[in-house]
């Protein structure tokens, strides 16, 4: 059981931003992608959601054994268990994050089958408390007005909610304060499960302070060129990503 | 494995086929194809009007003939109504010769999805010509009758209160307001006619739903409501579900007078099939401190054009108008409101949203009359509009002719799209595309629909579900 990446190549128009990722995240486990700006790291998280801007130009993702892009629809690999904590989460004006969860919840039973809504909000308040997060939330339109730690908050939420196989979590520290990241990575840890594997896509080492990898992978310029540990973090921390990219002079 | 995304992703498609089924009706009586005065005389002969109503249809059908199409500042579509072509006059009472087997299988699954009972299947899917609500209708009749409120449709008004009926009938909208209020004039039947006496507040809305099904008439509809001093009434026109159409043209003229300190709200839900050109003068009359408040929502036809009104005539009259429009592919919703500021210290709201999808056109056309020597009125406009893909249109024409120093108007006009990002991010929770669509249109009317009674919001929201999803099962 793993979120496994062969080989992937990807265009956006006639520029190539992946040139061969291979990558292998078994459940259970946590890996942390790191890289500069522009190196690739958050064009693979849209490509394995199925983004509409992207190009798959070769390779494979496989899902527990399961092809991506055999799931032409972002939603179907949305409701096969791929979640995307996104960078810059979409504001949608008028739709309660309420109503847009139970939708979303809706959309993972089976044909006919109605969510009970008292069931629903039972579990909804729950993971809500566990995130620390008010009750008015609920009536609030989805992202809009949110401050950026309200906004990755809501990220964290969504997933508890959704419950997915793998979740990949795209720059999740950015623009979030120390006590908003702790709460954040506190809402991952306790998602943490034999079950579930996590892809932790940052620029910086501190969110792994927090999450702590059982992995972490250096991406430039749209390749894995190292992997190791998480002292591997420290190290970039200490050394800047131009160790990385000249290994050879190291 | 080849590994490939789709670059063409395929346009929500819209199956505007839902609500456009017709088939040949046998009527035993109509007035043959084609209007001239002797078409005038044979609906007054059927329908037995007393001889000032006859003077009344012969003058607005005089007016209807001297009125240009109002081609002038409306859509050219307008020349493509063929006069000669229309039926104006079907007997009532008279049964389609279809079965309920001969519906096609998608409208089926529409009232099923619609959550229409049975019985009132039959009715709107053309197979009975009578819905046997009369039940229903005369509950409604006999718990407001107690309250003195007189409800029933227009001929029975005109027949059996004249001393009312006669005072404000074509006072509000007289025949010479446009071409189909004139058109109206000549061969109107159907329509309600509602009194309500001083001080008497109607608790429940009343619904033409179930009177207009046991009648079955709504082609050239006229309703006349008068609200008399400090009564309260609302009045809910039309539904949700697809209904089927024989006739083209609808045309209907609605006329309310609230006296003073009275106040109607009428809410309209209209859902036309995709050939009907809907053509309605709405207008309503605000004494001192009364309230005239239209709520509408437009879906569907080939061409709607429809303004309600108020003139607000007395000292502290208060005029809204809250309006939805969605225009499909190939619709084009042309739509909006006019407050006429007749006297000081009144006030008026205007909120439109319109959803124009594919090639549809939605057109907010507004006209706010403040002239100078008034003092103290207020207007508020707003108009907001959300585009789904490239080749939707949408207008603005807010006409507001403000005078003098002591009054205030506002406007705030805002145009938006349902951008890929947003609906990448609704399908990357698990939503369909169709899904995020209609989430997305849902949210954009959030804070109107909520201005909706309760069971038409809900209905209002299915309708939305299905517009956006096209496809039924």
């Amino acid at each position: 059981m793993s979120l496994s990446i062969q080989n992937l190549t990807a265009n956006i128009g006639d520029q190539q931003i992946l040139k061969g990722v291979n990558l292998e995240v078994p459940a259970g486990e946590v890996h942390a992608i790191m890289g500069k700006n522009g190196s690739g790291k958050s064009t693979l998280a849209k490509i394995m959601a199925g983004h509409p801007d992207y190009e798959v130009t070769g390779g494979d993702v496989l899902m527990d054994g399961v092809s991506l892009f055999e799931m032409a629809e972002p939603d179907e690999r949305a409701r096969a268990g791929l979640f995307l904590a996104f960078q810059y989460p979409m504001e949608i004006p008028g739709v309660t994050i309420a109503n847009f969860l139970r939708a979303a919840v809706q959309a993972r039973l089976p044909e006919g089958e109605e969510l009970e809504a008292t069931d629903y909000y039972a579990e909804l308040y729950k993971k809500m408390d566990a995130l620390k997060i008010p009750r008015t939330f609920t009536s609030r339109s989805v992202n809009e007005g949110f401050s950026g730690g309200e906004k990755k908050r809501c990220e964290i939420l969504q997933m508890s909610m959704l419950e997915p196989k793998y979740a990949v979590l795209d720059e999740t520290d950015s623009g979030l304060d120390i006590d908003a990241l702790k709460i954040v990575s506190e809402g991952v840890n306790a998602l943490r499960s034999p079950g579930r594997g996590f892809l932790v896509i940052t620029h910086y080492q501190r969110l792994l302070d927090y999450i702590v990898p059982d992995k972490v992978h250096v991406m430039v310029d749209g390749r894995i060129v190292m992997s190791g540990d998480k002292d591997l973090a420290l190290e970039l921390e200490a050394k800047g990503y131009d160790w990385v990219t000249e290994p050879a002079l190291a | 494995m080849p590994a490939t995304i789709e670059e063409d992703k395929p346009q929500i498609d819209i199956d505007r086929s839902v609500g456009d089924f017709r088939y040949d009706v046998d009527y035993t009586y109509d007035a043959g194809v084609g209007l001239n005065e002797k078409t005038i005389d044979y609906i007054c002969d059927v329908k037995k009007d007393p001889e000032w109503i006859r003077a009344f249809r012969k003058d607005g059908y005089r007016k209807f003939l001297e009125k240009p199409m109002p081609t002038h500042w409306a859509t050219k579509d307008l020349d493509n109504i063929v006069f000669e072509n229309i039926r104006y006059y079907l007997s009532q009472g008279t049964q389609p010769s279809r079965t309920w087997e001969d519906v096609p299988e998608e409208m089926k699954q529409t009232f099923e999805r619609l959550g229409i009972p049975e019985q009132e299947r039959k009715y709107l899917a053309g197979v009975e010509a009578q819905f046997d609500s009369e039940a229903a209708y005369s509950n409604i009749k006999a718990a407001v009758g107690e309250q003195g409120v007189i409800f029933v449709g227009s001929t029975e008004g005109l027949h059996n209160h004249p001393e009312i009926f006669k005072k404000w009938f074509g006072k509000v909208i007289p025949s010479s307001d446009n071409k189909f209020s004139a058109l109206n004039s000549a061969v109107f039947s159907g329509g309600s006619f509602i009194y309500v006496p001083p001080g008497v507040k109607v608790k429940h809305p009343l619904q033409a739903y179930f009177r207009i099904n046991a009648q079955n008439f709504g082609q050239f509809e006229r309703t006349l409501i008068i609200a008399d001093e400090g009564s309260e009434v609302m009045y809910m026109e039309g539904c949700t579900a697809p209904k089927f159409e024989t006739s083209t043209l609808h045309s209907a003229v609605v006329e309310l007078v609230a006296l003073k300190g009275a106040k109607i709200q009428y809410v309209t839900v209209q859902n036309w099939s995709s050939n009907v050109f809907n053509l309605v003068t709405k207008r309503g009359l605000a004494h001192e401190d009364a309230e005239i408040k239209w709520i509408d929502c437009n879906i569907g036809s080939r061409l709607t054009m429809k303004y309600p009104g108020v003139i607000m005539k007395g000292r502290g009259a208060r005029g809204e108008v809250i309006s939805i429009a969605l225009a499909n592919d190939g619709q084009h919703q042309d739509t909006g409101a006019k407050m006429i500021h007749a006297a000081d210290d009144t006030t008026s709201n205007v909120v439109s949203k319109s959803i124009s999808i594919g090639s549809g056109v939605a057109t907010y056309r507004g006209l706010v009359d403040i002239p100078p020597h008034r003092k103290g009125c207020k207007n508020n406009t707003e108009c907001d509009a959300l585009l789904i893909n490239s080749h939707s249109r949408t207008d603005t024409y807010p006409a507001i002719v403000a005078r003098g120093n002591s009054n205030a108007c506002q406007h705030e006009a805002s145009v938006s799209k349902v951008n890929t990002e947003q609906i990448f991010y609704m399908q990357q929770r698990g939503l369909t595309e169709g899904q995020a669509m209609s989430l997305a249109v849902n949210g954009f009317v959030n804070d109107l629909v909520r201005e909706f009674p309760m069971e038409y919001s809900v209905e209002l929201k299915r309708l939305i579900d299905l517009e956006m999803e096209g496809s039924v099962g």
